[in-house]
């Protein structure tokens, strides 16, 4: 009744060709977008913005990252821990080798570096596929934290080991650094990856999405009909690593503050790997979901028998989480293995009959 | 196949909308709260039980027997954080709702989140000889303290006893150490003083790291055989230090020159290896065992109540009395503050207070039953680490025991790169030095 595009007519190229075509969608995201930015500054506790907010921003970027390496492009990686923390290291070192430049700059730079990392570790893709890419991918996961371990110039020889995001402003607004409020670094993340949404949004829609689809679906067939695999795969490694750079590098200037190597280890490719293949394999809107899955629902689990006034012992309640969660995990691939994104196009389909379904 | 994917919206909708609501904290907590980041799972378990268990027997042997502190009970809430740096942050936003006077993160790297927070949210960081040393010098760090004693101090005093066993330190020129640590921030502490004495004493430093969590160690060992050291000094953590225990035996070192930090030297460290962890020692600031009356007290008050966290039999492990001294030591700083501002539910602010010009004697640690199992601090405005003094404990297959005197640390070495380093990271975060003359 209220989700129905009868009468919406497509008159020109440019309207058939919006993101969202449908009037609905655009005003349901438009008003989603506006409200994110202005609704969790208002009415969120420091609690909200800093453990939940900003860390699902940020991993939805990575998983938007991964989403149009692995989704997109159908190749595995299980480098996205590095080349986050090739972000996060990179950032650092710009942020303190030139302390005037724009913060932004510094993340944008931080992801381009990634960006040549990731291009450096995806040449192998062109030879090897499936698990044996995953392999490949995870020995860069593993060389760069040790080479970040390893090499005290990276944290500006620091005896600890230790990255600290040092204090910039924005706007004069201090976004980076323990003075800054959550609430600024909070519309800072959310500025970052709505631009960047968008951008991926675009891309996957555009010739590149297209070729990388194409060499997903068939390789030998993309390249019969002129998809050149070598550029497609090793953009799709770079445009990927990109937005896992600048993630890796908000990770520690807008989250966690600082940060030692141990914070890029495998459990985070992992993770953000389960996020994406949780939310849906091959869409933005997935990545979102994923990450809003795997950080939300722990800490649900934590919270809940603390709400239902349950005293339980916290190893225990941790136990339960884990199991309960992993549960959850094989429950929702087993019911829609083609993620959450998928199911909300179900709801969407289901929407538009509503309420006379035939 | 409809009613799942129903209940299955149903079930994500509600996690979605849930998850962060039930973070929002309720009510506040009658009495002085104080959060206690722990870790009962995951690989680092092992360490973190004991400790945990010390520190929830030691509050609730304060209520139970007198009300609290001066009367004013103590509240805890406990958070589990896998000693896992993320997790560690979102328990402590967490609980900083309910308005904690102090936090204890137990682990470096939380620790590392921590002190740029201090200040800014106003929570006593209490690192009990752990954490960030630099963050000792109480002028650029007024909210972090790390009594009884530092990494640096730890290290050193280690070398003294060392050269001790030589036959005085000018022996050691020449010497073989190795060092084997947990590659993280904690881990990496000891070494730049290790590099430092390296110089002054002329001996041999090798540094070898240990990738988290520490179960494969293979690699490590086999440098230590091809190294054949003199001595071998360890900064490990949870799991490592068993398979560590567990190498060097089946390794032959020769386990009374194995020394390991105060956090590798715990029962759990040395049972799994058997015969074998023999003769194996590690550093600590309080004696293992039950000989001293407040552990009569814990178990008359506590376990026999059934209010105990643990089992009767692990008190008196190292890391369990560990949990207590510092359950003691934040408890004491709180009374020192009462002292001032009366019995009452203090503020951040006076508890720190407490905690700067706590000076806790040797007649008070007679009269909490505590007598000869800690040595006496006395914190000031410049030194937030009290300069403690280090004992070596040898475990003999059966149990722990102390081998050395009180072993005093280098402060000579160690205070001028303490402050130096206190200026580098107080800069890092745009600190000002605050003259201490000033301070009351």
């Amino acid at each position: 009744m209220i989700y129905r595009e009868t009468g919406q007519f497509k008159s020109s190229y440019a309207s058939d060709q919006a993101i969202f075509p449908i009037v609905q969608d655009r005003v349901l995201v438009l008003l989603g977008i506006a409200a994110a930015f202005v609704v969790p500054p208002l009415v969120a506790n420091e609690y909200w913005l800093q453990a939940v907010l900003i860390p699902l921003l940020i991993y939805a970027l990575a998983a938007i990252g991964l989403n149009l390496l692995t989704g997109y492009a159908g190749q595995v990686s299980l480098g996205t821990g590095g080349f986050m923390a090739v972000g996060a290291y990179a950032a650092f070192k710009f942020a303190t080798s030139f302390p005037q430049l724009n913060i932004v700059v510094v993340f944008l730079l931080s992801g381009l570096i990634a960006a040549a990392v990731g291009l450096v570790f995806g040449v192998p893709s062109l030879r090897i596929k499936g698990f044996y890419l995953a392999v490949a991918t995870l020995a860069a996961q593993f060389f760069l934290v040790w080479l970040f371990n390893k090499v005290p110039w990276f944290v500006n020889y620091a005896s600890s080991g230790t990255i600290t995001a040092p204090t910039r402003t924005l706007l004069g607004v201090m976004v980076t650094g323990p003075q800054a409020s959550a609430e600024a670094r909070y519309v800072l993340a959310l500025g970052l990856v709505a631009v960047f949404a968008l951008v991926a949004k675009n891309l996957v829609r555009g010739r590149v999405g297209r070729s990388w689809m194409a060499i997903r679906d068939r390789d030998i067939a993309a390249e019969i009909i002129g998809v050149r695999p070598l550029r497609t795969k090793l953009l799709a490694f770079g445009i990927s690593s990109f937005y896992c750079g600048v993630a890796g590098a908000e990770f520690v200037f807008l989250y966690l503050g600082s940060a030692e190597t141990q914070a890029f280890d495998i459990n985070l490719s992992f993770l953000v790997l389960f996020m994406v293949i949780i939310g849906g394999l091959g869409s933005v809107l997935g990545s979102f979901l994923g990450a809003g899955f795997i950080v939300l629902v722990p800490i649900f689990l934590t919270n809940a028998p603390h709400l239902i006034g349950l005293p339980l012992p916290v190893a225990l309640q941790k136990q339960i989480e884990l199991m309960v969660f992993g549960a959850l995990i094989i429950f929702f691939l087993i019911v829609e293995p083609n993620g959450l994104a998928r199911l909300w196009q179900i709801s969407k389909e289901k929407l538009r009959l509503w309420p006379f379904p035939h | 196949m409809k009613r799942a994917s129903a209940l299955l919206t149903g079930l994500l909708a509600l996690a979605l909308v849930l998850g962060p609501l039930t973070g929002v904290v309720t009510a506040q907590s009658q009495g002085i709260f104080i959060p206690l980041l722990v870790y009962r799972t995951g690989p680092y378990a092992p360490s973190g039980i004991p400790i945990a268990n010390g520190f929830v027997d030691y509050f609730t042997l304060l209520n139970e027997r007198d009300g609290g502190i001066n009367g004013v009970k103590i509240v805890w809430e406990e958070c589990e954080t896998q000693y896992d740096t993320k997790q560690g942050v979102e328990c402590y936003e967490r609980l900083k709702g309910k308005s904690p006077v102090l936090v204890n993160p137990y682990s470096t790297g939380i620790t590392y989140q921590l002190v740029p927070k201090a200040p800014v949210d106003k929570v006593v960081v209490f690192s009990m000889g752990y954490g960030m040393t630099a963050a000792a010098d109480g002028r650029w760090f007024p909210w972090v303290f790390s009594f009884p004693t530092t990494y640096w101090s730890q290290a050193s005093a280690v070398i003294r006893y060392m050269g001790q066993q030589e036959g005085g330190l000018e022996k050691l020129k020449g010497k073989k150490i190795v060092h084997i640590f947990h590659n993280s921030p904690y881990g990496k502490e000891a070494n730049p003083t290790l590099e430092e004495l390296a110089r002054k004493y002329g001996f041999e430093l090798t540094l070898l790291a240990v990738d988290h969590p520490g179960q494969e160690q293979k690699a490590t060992w086999l440098q230590v055989r091809r190294l054949n050291p003199d001595w071998i000094f360890m900064s490990g953590w949870g799991v490592m230090n068993q398979v560590a225990v567990k190498e060097a035996a089946a390794t032959g070192i020769k386990m009374d020159h194995f020394i390991g930090n105060w956090w590798s030297a715990n029962d759990s460290d040395v049972v799994p290896a058997g015969e074998g962890a023999k003769g194996y020692k590690g550093a600590t600031f309080h004696a293992p065992g039950t000989n001293f009356k407040v552990f009569q007290e814990i178990v008359k008050t506590v376990y026999d109540k059934g209010k105990g966290a643990g089992k009767k039999e692990e008190m008196g492990a190292p890391l369990y009395n560990r949990g207590i001294v510092n359950a003691m030591l934040a408890a004491e700083a709180i009374r020192t503050a009462m002292g001032k501002y009366g019995n009452k539910v203090l503020t951040s602010e006076q508890v720190r207070w407490g905690f700067e010009n706590l000076n806790l004697t040797e007649a008070r640690l007679d009269q909490m039953g505590m007598k000869g199992f800690t040595h006496p601090i006395k914190v000031t405005c410049e030194d937030h680490e009290g300069n403690g003094p280090v004992l070596i404990q040898q475990w003999d297959g059966k149990k722990w025991s102390i081998v050395s005197e009180w072993l005093a640390p280098m402060r000579e070495v160690v205070r001028p790169k303490l402050e130096a380093a206190a200026v580098e990271e107080g800069k890092k975060l745009n600190y000002t030095q605050r003259d201490c003359a000033k301070e009351k």
